[in-house]
């Protein structure tokens, strides 16, 4: 009886964290794929680095006020997102403005942490993410966010797919672009919001972009590569998980490298589409 | 006693319409008016710059107008083609899944639309690896979906060859034949596109001149835009043509022996 308790009681606890690891994995990537797939069509990839970058700021302003962290988070990246969004509104100089806010709102970021005590020692965990410390709140946040962002997809998906294929087209058919692109700017800053526990601002936009990347060498529409991009970061959870658990790896950047992978993999299958 | 002859509504009306862009000091457009009548084809002709596609966007709504107006007839169903759609390799998209943005239609609908423009049987082709001419009837397919009364379209040769614009363009022709919609189309192809217009409107900022193609192209604000290539236009135009137009835009034919070239 003893022995058996004794075992026992560090399965459950294995299990417990796993799940939760798991589940606020799968959370993430289910509307990191779909929402990926616009970030690779749009070119958006400095535009989630800029928006993840800036979450740190807001992780270190939360947490320096005693403001929730979600919430906190939640805010900055909404400001940032939309200050990217209406640089390239203006279409100038993009690339360059980009990169400062990008690398700038890191910078600050990172500055400002350095005020807030116990923040400094627990940064590794908001820069890469700590998934195996997921706690059930985490999860809360992660699943409803997740949720929201793939409801507003799924609901603006057509409109959203033909501006992204050409804009005149779309505003012909009443559509307003610049709409659909502040829809895609909020659902941005959500994900990162959310994601932040669970891969860290560092890795949010490659859990965007390389999934997406991955789906393309075998995808046939729009709508293939978003599922095929959910899956394939589903499996990079997964293996990243294992990799963790059995190597000791840690598990943010082991999901990422998972995902690498199999984007590697897939890569001679794009030459092969007709 | 001639019967009096009842004019049909415009389609499209622009009055004293003047466009002026973002940041910039003069407008693109000014106090240009002009009708499309139901079942005509109206080309637009001016050089680089001369507002042609701001024309276009300003008859679409995307553009507001600083003074004067554009009036489209209540309810009217326009389709489009808008200048240099790119679709980008990024983007996995059949010709099929094209014609369902953003309203689907049926396999049915796209089969028809693709066969009234040649190009059935491309529906499971990536729209990426389609020639020019290809897609441009593709982008023609799917402006004809939703039944149009007018098409618009904003150089819609670009990138093709001279056979593949007279084709384009017999194509236009037939399908105003077919569906009795009309055509408003900017152009850089004067020879070609004056051939298949019922009325030119020569645009340069404002209208130049405009009236049926053979007397734009006798206009001499016509000829002093287009330089010494204008003359062969003329020459070549009245080789070709053997119809004439009453001067608001309705055909009449000579006989019945007529061809285009």
């Amino acid at each position: 009886m003893a022995t058996i308790a004794t075992t026992g009681t560090p399965i459950i606890m294995l299990d417990d964290f796993l799940v939760r690891a798991g589940l606020a994995g799968l959370g993430v990537v289910l509307a990191a794929g779909p929402l990926g797939c616009f970030v690779v069509w749009r070119r958006m990839a400095y535009f989630g680095d800029a928006t993840a970058h800036a979450a740190i700021l807001g992780v270190a302003l939360s947490l320096g006020f005693g403001a929730p962290v979600y919430l906190g988070t939640l805010g900055v990246a909404i400001v940032m997102a939309w200050l990217v969004a209406h640089l390239a509104g203006r279409g100038e100089a993009v690339d360059t403005a980009l990169g400062v806010l990008a690398h700038g709102a890191l910078a600050v970021g990172l500055v400002a942490a350095s005020f807030v005590p116990g923040l400094r020692n627990d940064l590794n965990a908001w820069l890469f993410g700590d998934i195996l410390l997921v706690q059930p709140t985490d999860l809360a946040w992660v699943w409803g966010g997740a949720l929201l962002v793939l409801g507003l997809l799924i609901w603006r998906w057509q409109a959203m797919v033909t501006a992204t294929v050409n804009e005149e087209l779309a505003m012909a058919a009443g559509i307003n672009p610049a709409r659909e692109r502040l829809i895609l700017t909020l659902a941005m800053a959500i994900i990162v919001a959310v994601a932040i526990r669970v891969v860290g601002a560092l890795l949010v936009s490659a859990l965007l972009v390389i999934p997406a990347a991955a789906a393309r060498g075998i995808a046939r529409s729009p709508e293939h590569m978003a599922v095929m991009a959910t899956l394939i970061g589903a499996v990079s959870v997964g293996l990243g998980l294992i990799a963790s658990l059995y190597a000791d790896t840690p598990a943010g950047p082991s999901v990422i490298v998972a995902a690498t992978a199999i984007f590697l993999c897939l890569l001679p299958l794009r030459r092969g589409l007709a | 006693m001639r019967a009096e002859i009842t004019r049909p509504a415009p389609l499209i009306e622009a009055r004293d319409l003047t466009v002026r862009l973002r940041g910039a000091d003069q407008p693109i457009l000014k106090d240009v008016s002009f009708n499309v009548l139901p079942g005509e084809i109206v080309t637009v002709v001016g050089p680089n710059g001369s507002g042609k596609s701001t024309l276009v966007r300003a008859v679409l709504g995307h553009v507001a107008a600083e003074s004067g107006e554009v009036i489209r007839r209540k309810g009217l169903r326009i389709g489009y083609v808008p200048q240099r759609v790119h679709v980008d390799d990024r983007i996995p998209m059949s010709v099929r899944r094209f014609l369902s943005l953003p309203e689907r239609v049926s396999d049915a609908e796209a089969g028809a639309a693709l066969a009234r423009t040649g190009v059935d049987g491309l529906q499971d082709r990536q729209i990426t690896r389609l020639s020019g001419g290809q897609f441009q009837r593709v982008l023609l397919a799917r402006a004809l979906l939703h039944r149009p009364e007018l098409l618009v379209l904003d150089e819609p040769t670009q990138g093709l060859d001279q056979p593949g614009i007279v084709a384009f363009y017999r194509l236009i022709e037939e399908i105003r034949r077919a569906t009795g919609a009309a055509v408003l189309m900017v152009s850089h192809d004067l020879l070609v596109v004056m051939r298949a217009s019922d009325h030119v409107i020569c645009l340069n900022g404002h209208v130049c001149c405009h009236g049926t193609p053979q007397a734009v192209s006798e206009a001499p604000e016509y000829q002093a835009l287009f330089g010494a290539d204008s003359a062969q236009t003329l020459a070549l135009y009245r080789h070709h043509h053997d119809h004439d137009h009453d001067g608001r835009g309705h055909h009449r034919h000579h006989g019945d022996a007529h061809h285009h070239a």
